[in-house]
């Protein structure tokens, strides 16, 4: 489904992505990890085209996307939740949920904004509270939920549980689950949380400095001894 | 009591033309966070595009003056629109990216660019025109003093209210609205969700130079005299009106202008008309001095 092959991607003379190959398979849930400062987030961003990769080329669903602008990324079936979650703060959750939508057929608008109530309904209670007065969880759940409104084949989430209370975590968890389950979303995470993101994940990969080191299935490289030592120890169970 | 009344009329009215101008000011900072210093200018054309405008239709022999106020007003919205449009479009869409002084320096430029051609084109001797709209209300005597509301006066300020419902429905009900307060608050979120950036910054160029333009009709027809230069401290009026309400604020904008308005006509009347503008700026100074962020302009608290 999404095919990243070679990709380079540089911020001025540094080289942040030094030829990375990825794949995503239609249904699957797959994870990224590794430190703060490898690269994680850059290889999202540039899958958006903010910034645009240097070198290699980005195909989803067959289509070649490494030149598309921005905001024509939407409508292809590809919504991303930001690192740091980018809540518009001074609109209201349901503005919010309005902006997902934007490139969506109107006529799905109440269906979607129901789903998105359901799978997160402090959000429904908030509807009218401006995005920039939500706790950190509730901002996440927005963050996803903003995602869904445009009715992406594959969400791209970037650190959802950054800074987030484990029964928050969880619950965002469950929810990507269930989403993946039931919706047959596919989903690219990016995560530090590693022990979860592992968890969850069909087939993960591991990015040091820009490389791609490891890749294999979660339960793989949940048992394997070096990411256990590197990622695992001491994290959060 | 009466004499008070009526310069307060009056500044109403000369504060709804520079809260007008004001919002360009404070809608392009509040996207871009650049000072657009040839708004002032967008001004001086808007009011040079009703002149020709209307000579035209006095050519035409089109003399029904509610006619001719609504064609007029269009024909200056549309055409100053797009005169805002190019002027994004050639002299700071290509510098976005660069460094910060650059599109400062380049709005400096077209300023002076604006104001230079104008001249030469248009001849840099005043411009005067017939009165348009006459006579007025007499509200009440006092003494040998009338209050007096004219005609053109209750134009203006039936105008502007009816263009900041136009403009505060457009801004927080429709589409455009909304994405244009996303570019404003996180441009690359923005982008991500499907908003054209560039197109929503262009229109907002465009929303800007078209209430600048009636801006520049209200001061034909208040004044009946205009000239090439009339954009560069109208400009600057409307640019303190901006930062006294709170720059990125657009009620802000609005009540900056209404002051700055209140504070000429007050101080011409009661002190000398030759300081006026010392007290419109020595005014901004003090609110700079004492709520750097202006009347409405709180950063409001956001959590990370």
């Amino acid at each position: 489904m999404l095919e990243v092959r070679g990709v380079h991607t540089f911020y001025g003379q540094i080289e942040a992505l030094k030829g990375i190959d990825v794949t995503v398979n239609e249904g699957e849930i797959v994870t990224l990890i590794g430190s703060n400062g490898a690269g994680k987030t850059t290889l999202l961003m540039t899958i958006c085209g903010s910034p645009r990769a240097a070198k290699g080329t980005i195909t989803f669903e067959g289509r070649d996307i490494t030149r598309m602008p921005t905001h024509h990324l939407v409508g292809t079936g590809i919504a991303q939740s930001p690192e740091g979650r980018r809540i518009f703060p001074r609109m209201t959750v349901y503005e919010n949920l309005q902006m997902g939508a934007l490139r969506t057929d109107p006529k799905y608008f109440k269906q979607d904004l129901d789903m998105v109530y359901s799978l997160f309904p402090r959000l429904q209670e908030r509807q009218e509270q401006r995005g920039g007065t939500l706790s950190g969880g509730e901002q996440q759940m927005l963050a996803i939920g903003r995602a869904l409104m445009s009715r992406p084949r594959l969400l791209l989430l970037d650190e959802p549980s950054l800074g987030l209370a484990p029964m928050v975590v969880r619950q965002i968890f469950d929810v990507i689950k269930e989403i993946n389950r039931r919706d047959k979303m596919t989903v690219f995470l990016v995560e530090q949380n590693a022990f979860h993101a592992l968890k969850l994940a069909h087939r993960a990969y591991v990015m040091v400095n820009g490389v791609i080191t490891l890749q294999g299935s979660g339960q793989e490289l949940l048992a394997n001894p070096e990411i256990r030592a590197a990622y695992l120890e001491g994290g959060s169970h | 009591m009466a004499y008070f009344l009526q310069q307060l009329i009056n500044g109403l009215t000369l504060g709804s033309i520079y809260g007008l101008i004001a919002i360009g000011y404070t809608m392009v900072y509040g996207i871009i966070g650049m000072i657009n210093f040839a708004h002032g200018e967008i001004y001086m054309i808007g009011a040079f595009i009703s002149v020709i405008t209307f000579l035209v239709l006095g050519e035409l022999g089109i003399s029904y003056i509610p006619l001719a106020l609504v064609v007029v007003l269009l024909c200056t919205m549309v055409l100053t629109g797009v005169w805002g449009w190019t002027v994004e479009r050639i002299a700071y869409r290509p510098l976005r990216g660069s460094f910060r002084l650059a599109p400062l320096i380049s709005a400096i430029g077209m300023s002076i660019a604006l104001q230079n051609g104008v001249q030469v084109s248009q001849g840099a001797r005043v411009k005067p025109i017939q009165p348009i709209i006459q006579g007025g209300l007499t509200l009440f005597h006092q003494g040998d003093f009338d209050v007096v509301v004219s005609y053109l006066q209750i134009f203006i300020l039936v105008l502007t209210v009816a263009l900041m419902i136009g403009f505060t429905w457009l801004i927080t009900r429709t589409s455009l609205g909304r994405q244009q307060r996303a570019c404003e608050q996180d441009r690359t979120m923005a982008g991500l969700v499907g908003v054209n950036v560039d197109r929503t910054i262009s229109m907002t160029f465009v929303m800007g130079a078209v209430l600048a333009s009636v801006a520049g009709l209200m001061v034909t027809l208040q004044y009946g005299v205009i000239d090439f230069y009339i954009g560069f401290l109208a400009g600057m009026k409307a640019f303190t009106a901006a930062v006294l309400g709170g720059i990125g604020s657009l009620p802000g904008a609005m009540l900056g202008g209404l002051l700055i308005g209140l504070i000429e006509s007050f101080w011409s009347a009661y002190f000398t008309i030759e300081y006026k503008d010392v007290a419109t700026f020595g005014i901004l100074v003090l609110v700079l001095i004492f709520r750097p962020t202006g009347l409405l302009g709180k950063p409001e608290v956001e959590k990370v």
